[in-house]
């Protein structure tokens, strides 16, 4: 099972190299890695997709909270949270297609964001699901390059992942 | 008022503020300013022979009196040198601050002379580490550095600081307070698990206790010892655990694992509670998983909730200091008769002790360390690695807390020697005596040097069995008795090298001359090794196989 985990660290060098390095030594696996500064300059958020079953899940939050630069751990349910993903595609476009993957593009809410005589590179927003229906309807085409952000994610309303003051 | 000092001279004064009397270590290039501020300040210097020692110094010197040890070095490769030691107290929670030099911060990156990203190197071995790139936050940073090294889990912290920082000018001012937004520590255990713990205490029949090093780090063996004779359960230990519990006490069953005690492994088998306090199920304790404590519920104390669940799932878990909750759950228990299950411990304590060829014959390292205990029941023990350790733990009965050191998790050869340097600056007026084996002793033998120079009267009583015995007893019992690599035919003569070094050697190789071997060592002012020339291929029973349930257990045949 897949599980998103927010956590908050410090803003520091070397806290990434920590927490990278915690999943490695420890053998779990990472699916995507995202991070950022917070409204608190001082803090970073990391979203953290990682695979696993709940005793897995349990052992990362451990290993993390154990962290000292690591000052909070969640774990999103994905019903109780906003998931995004960016994904930017380079697809192969000769003029006869063009108008077929705009058509797509359009579907998906996706905007095209540079335009060669051979290639449009697509820009895409969404959860998982949306981006992987996309990405396998641009296949037919000849995707050249791919780059995803990894996945963000925040809480719905008033509940946050916050420092406990 | 601030005062305006150099980085070096604000080192030392941080130092001072965190009560630091002692410092083992090696300098160098990088170093160098600290070293001249340390030269004219009264804390004690001890200058090693190579700076793994200095860490392992530091290491002893902390298990024996429970004070934060300080070890230092120069950049590159003095601080690679370190790494052993620092995994060494990590794996075992020792409280030791590493301070390393590094190359001035204008050339960090650049392959400078003698540069080693250190802080990178020892990130999954200390428990925060910190590259000092300002001067000004030298003084908060030692700070943190001493606090997260001693509080919760104890652990190894490490402190790099560049050539230029400790000479750069700043205003001191040692903070009086302490920001760590991540590090919170529980210490009281929660109140409604402290309430499950206690019924199901009260409703087992077989209940035993399974204390590791936590109670020792914890200073809670009285509560232990309480907790023990108020619900009349026996109490086995770790290797790291001994002397969390008198092992002359009725209610003791020694080590439990792979060496250990064949009645505190059959305990373990049939009990319907244990009650894990300050130890993490180490695969050399629990055997084969599936096998393990098949019957048992599971009350685990520990500070570090990482630990709970990791290897064998706990039912009621109590996170907090061990001193803590074991008072708190003391409280609500009650004497119970349990005659069954402890005439049941009698019976296999009668049937299945210890056992080794006691005719005499031939020099046996049991007896050896059987007189060891007879003569000197208060020393402080420390040891080496393999055969020798097991022998130490099997046989040294310990009486009270901080007086067995041993690499426990790492499994450090060379640590004993250096171990026992750090627990005799610690504590002057105890014996020390490293309980070694002929391999491990020449990985740090080199500090002898340290020991005669600074007067530090260890001694060393080294079980030479010419070989690297535990390995070739793996080689005995599980590869045909191919002996690939583990004897040790040149090595020097023992008693010769401590005398060349200044310290007094004594070679023993007849029963009869133990005694006063031992005696002698102990009564000379000076550093002393005893080359005890044992049987050669003597085993450590029992033993269980690495892979086999902890009740399947291969013992001496005699
Ligand atoms: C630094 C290090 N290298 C290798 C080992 C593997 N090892 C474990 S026990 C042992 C033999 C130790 O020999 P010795 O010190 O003579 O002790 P004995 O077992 O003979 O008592 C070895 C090589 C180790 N534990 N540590």
């Amino acid at each position: 099972m897949k599980h998103t985990l927010s956590v908050l660290v410090e803003n520091k060098p070397g806290v990434l190299a920590r927490v990278s390095g915690l999943f490695s030594r420890r053998g779990f696996n990472i699916d995507s890695l995202a991070v950022g500064v917070t409204e608190n300059p001082e803090i970073s958020r990391m979203t953290i997709v990682v695979e696993g079953d709940d005793r897995v899940l349990e052992q990362v939050t451990k290993q993390l909270n154990k962290l000292i630069d690591v000052i909070k751990v969640s774990d999103l349910m994905a019903e109780e949270s906003v998931e995004r993903e960016l994904v930017m595609i380079k697809v192969v476009a000769e003029p006869k297609m063009r108008s077929e993957i705009m058509q797509i593009a359009d579907i998906f809410r996706a905007r095209i964001v540079d335009v060669s005589p051979k290639t449009l590179i697509i820009e895409v927003t969404g959860d998982e699901a949306k981006v992987n229906a996309m990405e396998s309807l641009l296949k037919q085409f000849g995707i050249k390059e791919l780059v995803r952000t990894g996945k963000v994610a925040l809480t719905r309303g008033l509940k946050s992942v916050q420092e406990e003051k | 008022m601030a005062r305006k000092v150099t980085g070096a001279e604000a080192f030392v004064e941080c130092l001072r503020k965190e009560n630091v009397e002692v410092i083992f270590g090696l300098p160098g290039g990088a170093i160098l300013p600290i070293y001249d501020e340390l030269y004219d300040s009264n804390i004690r210097h001890i200058l090693v022979r190579h700076e793994q020692c200095a860490a392992h110094m530091a290491d002893g010197f902390a298990r024996a009196t429970g004070r934060t040890g300080v070890c230092m070095a120069t950049s590159g490769p003095g601080a690679t040198n370190l790494v052993t030691g620092i995994a060494n107290a990590y794996m075992d929670s020792v409280p030791i601050v590493a301070f390393t030099g590094q190359v001035p911060t204008s050339m960090i990156g650049n392959d400078a002379f003698q540069e080693a990203n250190i802080t990178g190197i020892t990130l999954p071995i200390t428990k925060i580490n910190y590259l000092v790139k300002d001067a000004s936050d030298l003084p908060r940073i030692i700070k943190e550095a001493f606090y997260v090294a001693s509080t919760g889990r104890p652990g190894p912290v490490l402190v790099d600081i560049p050539k230029d920082v400790q000479t750069t000018k700043i205003e001191f001012e040692y903070p009086k307070t302490l920001e760590l937004r991540g590090y919170k520590p529980t210490i009281g255990g929660h109140p409604l698990q402290i309430k499950r713990a206690t019924k199901a205490i009260m409703d087992a029949e077989r209940p035993i206790i399974y204390a590791g090093g936590g109670v020792i780090i914890s200073g809670a063996h009285e509560e232990l010892r309480a907790l023990a004779e108020l619900i009349l359960a026996p109490v086995t230990t770790t290797l790291l655990g001994k002397g969390a519990f008198s092992e002359t006490h009725p209610l003791s069953l020694g080590m439990v694992g792979m060496h250990g005690t064949k009645y505190a492994n059959y305990a373990m088998t049939e009990t319907d509670l244990i009650i894990a306090v300050g130890a993490r199920f180490d695969d050399r304790v629990t055997g084969k998983l599936d096998a393990f404590a098949p019957n048992a519920k599971v009350v685990h104390i520990d500070i570090d909730p990482a630990e709970i669940s990791k290897n064998v799932g706990a039912d009621i878990p109590i996170v907090g200091d061990a001193k803590n909750i074991l008072r708190e759950l003391i409280k609500g228990l009650r004497k119970r008769p349990r005659a069954e299950w402890l005439n049941k411990i009698e019976k296999w304590k009668k049937e299945s002790p210890l056992r080794y060829d006691r005719s005499g014959k031939e020099l046996k390292p049991q007896f050896v360390v059987e007189q060891i205990y007879e003569l000197c029941p208060d020393a402080i023990i420390t040891t080496e690695v393999g055969q020798n350790q097991m022998w130490a733990a099997q046989y040294f009965k310990c009486q009270k807390p901080r007086t067995f050191i041993s690499s426990g998790g790492l499994g450090t050869m060379g640590y004993g020697f250096p171990a026992a340097i750090g627990a005799k600056v610690g504590c002057p007026d105890k014996t020390v005596i490293d309980i070694a084996g002929d391999g491990s002793f020449q990985m740090t033998c080199q500090e002898l040097a340290t020991a005669v120079i600074n007067d530090i009267p260890v001694k060393v009583a080294i079980l030479n069995n010419k070989f690297l015995g535990m390995v070739r007893q793996w080689q005995e019992l599980f590869y045909g008795k191919r002996y690939a690599a583990t004897y040790l035919d040149t090595s020097p003569d023992f008693a010769k090298l401590a005398e060349a070094y200044g310290a007094l050697g004594i070679e023993v190789t007849k029963p009869g001359e133990v005694k006063l071997a031992i005696e002698e060592a102990v009564r000379s002012d000076k550093p002393a090794v005893i080359d005890f020339k044992i049987a050669p291929e003597e085993n450590v029973f029992p033993m269980v196989p690495a892979g086999a349930a902890i009740n399947e257990i291969i013992d001496y045949e005699g």
